[in-house]
């Protein structure tokens, strides 16, 4: 019980915790039988996974979803479906050496489109991530810091971050910092405020243990604040990641040259409407991919609570 | 108004520490003065603490036992320096904690606190946890005090557990390394505020007489606060009683069973007879504050 | 126990934690290091007071936060951030020189002029109503399809292996992404935007009505069987409310993402994208703007923080009245 409310104590949404209240409870020694041990018990959780009825009903669910697609969008076309561009149309469109609308995998237009979103993505994430983490980090160390400047803050955070797209292009004289802009500020505001949010979640008999072990305040922060506040900072970052393509996608959409949602909007305004397609997929799984990144590299900062739920 | 608080103080400073476990002279005596604190919640105030007054000689294991919300953690939060007092002075050894003009302790390593519930950090490993204290202290160097803190653990039965994290061992274990945690500090005054609260009585017991066993080993004071009348007799000794709010010192018994205890004591007549004695104190002020409506704060 | 420590749990809420790890109310009361002792004559055996509940103790709170320190505090921080904005902007025609990047912002005066015009105009208000309404259709229409398609994967452990897959694919496809797609499949322009707000809401409220489905406390089950509830009942009066508190927290992200979505769409169809869906506040932003008139940008800009935040009270206000035993929190 302890265990799991130590652990509980520190997740913000402890999504994985055991529910059976024994894991990870048993000390003794570490042994060199623990690799084998733990291959043993990866090869007998994918064995029982493979022949549960989990895989197959996956397969079921997407087989449907895609052929739901195909039966109402190829063959019936009832209704309005038949305005949206096909499955077999986008597939083949998308595999082809020699699309006909100019964008699939052998292009590489395709991939400047790919580079130009990861770039601006990655640039206004760190620079989120490099301010928005030390203001969370101090907004919720310094009470009078917070006080005089958290409702400054607070103002802000309801206005959508569309809405900021002419005083970006004003306050910005170029096509890229302004779209850079944008990604930057919603990524800032979920980062800094899940920072806050992490300090204030941390419990405070940690930090009265460890100023009466001796530690100085910048110590506490060192030791205590930031690695408390780290679960909540990651799942800010999930969230900042999650928004930050958001915007950059309307960003692109407004006033882009380039990139993912550039593509989207301009295959629609030239009908090249298969290509629509592609650039959401394409979206949707480099979005996949980099919170499941963010989430890998929280892993490994967090050591402790993986080995906790494993 | 008569005081048996002031009565209570003057047996004890008879007493001496006769009984005490041996202690260097003049090393963690701990004197509270006409202690009181006031609470102010939201404009209700109210009174935790009411002129209450102990000494705890160098050495000695004191248990204060007492219904819930009767002051015992205000004491210990007073020592430790996380909350202030209203009146009174707490001195330790010839150190003026607080007092007028100085209301709230500075926290310190002399006084650590094992907390109610794990304070263990749970990023850090074990070995990690139990060498904060000197590394933060600079007291000693890295590898020094992990030296010290491998030396320790293994004293307590801690060996092969240090690059574990806290959250793999069993509650009974996470407690064990919490009081090494302290203990590496070498504290004038070891605070514990209810260690072993929702643990089941085997594991309790268990760690009663470990607790016992490392204590004997360290020359520490020792300052106890539990609501369980078998647990305070049994490590204290002496068993401070506390009344339901305000809190006031109500009686200070001097349990004079011979150490080393083991779990046999639980069953002589001696020990029960002292058990019967508190847990009739005990239970005349919890009876006052299930009366009094206890939980509306809660 | 918990006892003792509920006061000062107390203190530290009304304050926020002061300096982690000491008690920084008591601190600042130092100067009633004296007066305790006459408190004590006077309230010794006192019971503490009768919990107010409710809007008294609602208001009271807000009443602390306006007028404690730390309200004046914060008033203090907004009127200095506004001082320095005014400066900022006004200074190339005060002293000359233009500061960079904000400098050709308008000024938080030329703003308050601005609004006070627009606010006479009608247009200004349609702009406010059709929002409003894009933002409340779509966010009906998530919370009515994703409670029941999230509760029913929370439910049945078959139909979330099914369906929760392809669900999980299309999720991290952003909202805007799908502009396009909707305005070929739906016959009006108003459709596609609220087509693309509901996309939106309709992830987050799903997600979380799953995940409150998912973590119901088992005993709340146990002891429901054991008192003999059925399948309706257990469904109606054990995991319904107990999956309730986490599905207002999703409606309330939600709602935030459905104004993100409705401003980006009413901005995209204004901006040239798509058509064009004339009127709200987004288009009122975008329009202003092409239109040179860069104050009443900010005052779209006020209006729709605003709006969002009006929005989000009322979705807390109807979470609260569907969970009495959870107002307070």
């Amino acid at each position: 019980m302890a265990t799991q409310r130590a652990a509980a104590r520190t997740a913000p949404s402890s999504p994985a915790l055991p529910d059976d209240g024994s894991v990870g409870t048993q000390p003794g020694p570490a042994d060199p039988q623990e690799g084998a041990v733990k291959r043993e018990l990866f090869k007998y959780r994918l064995r029982k996974w493979l022949f549960s009825p989990r895989p197959f009903l996956m397969l079921i669910g997407f087989a449907a979803f895609l052929g739901g697609w195909y039966l109402l969008v190829d063959v019936l076309g009832v209704w309005r479906f038949g305005t949206l561009p096909g499955l077999v149309e986008v597939v083949t469109e998308w595999t082809a050496r020699e699309p006909a609308y100019g964008v699939s995998l052998f292009t590489s237009e395709y991939y400047t489109h790919i580079w130009v979103s990861l770039r601006r993505i990655l640039l206004a994430f760190f620079a989120a991530l490099a301010l928005g983490i030390p203001l969370g980090l101090f907004l919720g160390w310094s009470t009078r810091f917070r006080e005089f400047s958290f409702p400054v803050f607070e103002l802000f955070r309801p206005i959508p971050i569309l809405a900021w797209v002419p005083l970006a292009i004003i306050m910005f004289a170029s096509d890229e910092a302004p779209v850079i802009f944008l990604t930057f500020l919603a990524a800032f505001f979920a980062t800094a405020l899940n920072t806050l949010l992490g300090v204030q979640s941390i419990d405070r008999e940690y930090m009265r243990a460890a100023f009466c072990l001796g530690s100085s305040s910048r110590q506490v922060f060192r030791h205590v604040v930031v690695p408390g506040a780290l679960p909540f900072i990651f799942t800010g970052l999930q969230i900042a990641m999650g928004v930050a393509w958001f915007s950059l996608v309307a960003g692109e959409m407004v006033a882009g040259k380039f990139g993912l949602g550039y593509l989207i909007n301009s295959s629609y305004t030239t009908t090249r409407y298969p290509t629509i397609i592609i650039g959401m997929i394409t979206l949707g799984a480099i979005g996949f991919l980099s919170s499941a990144i963010i989430r890998l590299v929280g892993n490994r900062l967090m050591v402790y609570r993986a080995r906790a739920m494993a | 108004m008569a005081r048996p608080v002031a009565q209570a103080a003057a047996d004890e400073a008879r007493a001496g520490d006769g009984q005490a476990r041996p202690a260097e002279v003049g090393k963690g005596e701990l004197r509270v003065e006409h202690v009181s604190k006031v609470y102010d919640p939201e404009g209700a105030a109210f009174v935790a603490v009411d002129d209450a007054s102990m000494h705890i000689a160098p050495g000695e294991l004191r248990v204060i036992v007492g219904p819930s919300g009767c002051g015992k953690s205000t004491f210990l939060n007073a020592i430790a320096g996380f909350h202030s007092i209203s009146s009174g002075e707490i001195w330790l050894d010839d150190e003026l904690l607080c007092g007028p003009n100085k209301p709230q302790a500075k926290p310190g390593a002399d006084r650590v606190v094992v907390f109610q519930h794990n304070a263990l950090f749970p990023w850090k490993t074990v070995l990690d946890n139990v060498t904060y204290g000197p590394i933060v202290q600079e007291r000693l160097s890295k590898k020094e005090a992990r030296d010290l803190g491998r030396e320790r653990m293994e004293q307590a039965g801690l060996a092969g557990l240090e690059d574990r994290y806290p959250s793999e061992l069993s509650s009974g274990m996470q407690r064990r390394v919490e009081i090494v945690r302290a203990l590496v500090n070498d504290p004038k005054v070891l605070l514990l505020d209810e260690p072993f609260r929702g643990m089941d009585s085997l594991t309790k017991s268990v760690m009663h007489e470990s607790l016992l066993e490392i204590f004997d080993k360290n020359k520490v004071t020792v300052m106890f606060i539990t609501h369980d009348i078998d647990e305070a007799v049994f490590l204290g000794d002496k068993v401070s009683v506390m009344s339901t709010r305000p809190g006031r010192i109500k009686e200070t018994i001097e349990v004079d069973i011979p150490r080393p205890r083991d779990y046999r004591v639980l069953t002589s007549p001696r020990f029960r007879e002292l058990m019967a004695g508190i847990h009739g104190e005990v239970e005349i002020e919890a009876r006052k504050a299930f009366e009094a409506g206890e939980r509306e704060m809660a | 126990m918990e006892m003792e420590t509920r006061p000062e749990g107390q203190a530290t809420e009304a304050t926020e934690q002061g300096v982690p790890g000491t008690d920084q109310r008591e601190v600042a009361r130092t100067d009633g290091y004296q007066g305790a002792r006459e408190a004590r004559v006077g309230q010794s055996v006192q019971a503490p007071m009768a919990p107010v509940t409710g809007w008294a103790l609602r208001r009271r709170k807000l009443r602390k936060a306006l007028t404690g320190p730390a309200g004046r505090r914060g008033a203090l921080g907004v009127v200095a951030f506004i001082a320095l904005w005014q400066v900022v902007t006004k200074l190339d025609e005060w002293v000359g020189p233009q500061v960079p990047l904000v400098g050709a912002l308008p000024a938080p005066s030329d703003v308050v002029l601005r609004l006070f015009e627009l606010v006479a105009t009608g247009g200004f208000w349609s702009s406010w109503y059709l929002s409003f309404g894009r933002v409340m259709w779509g966010f009906a229409f998530a919370m009515l399809v994703g409670i029941p398609f999230g509760l029913l994967m929370a439910t049945s452990a078959t139909a979330k292996r099914l369906l929760f897959p392809p669900f999980e694919v299309l999720r991290p496809i952003p909202p805007l992404a799908w502009v396009p797609l909707a305005i070929l499949f739906w016959p009006t322009q108003e459709l596609s935007i609220t087509f693309v707000t509901f996309l939106g809401a309709f992830f987050t409220v799903v997600m979380n009505t799953v995940g409150g489905g998912e973590q119901i406390d088992r005993r709340y089950i146990l002891a429901a069987r054991s008192m003999g509830a059925n399948k309706w009942r257990m469904f109606r009066r054990v995991v319904l409310p107990a999956t309730l508190p986490s599905i207002a927290t999703g409606a309330v992200v939600g709602m935030g993402i459905t104004w993100e979505v409705v401003v980006a769409a009413e901005l995209i169809s204004g901006g040239g994208g798509g058509g064009s869906a004339g009127g709200g506040l987004g288009f009122l932003v975008w329009n202003s703007y092409q239109g040179g008139d860069i104050a009443a940008v900010v005052v779209g800009m006020i209006s729709l923080g605003i709006a969002g935040y009006i929005s989000s009270i009322l979705v807390r206000m109807a979470s609260n009245l569907t969970m009495p035993w959870k107002r307070l929190a």
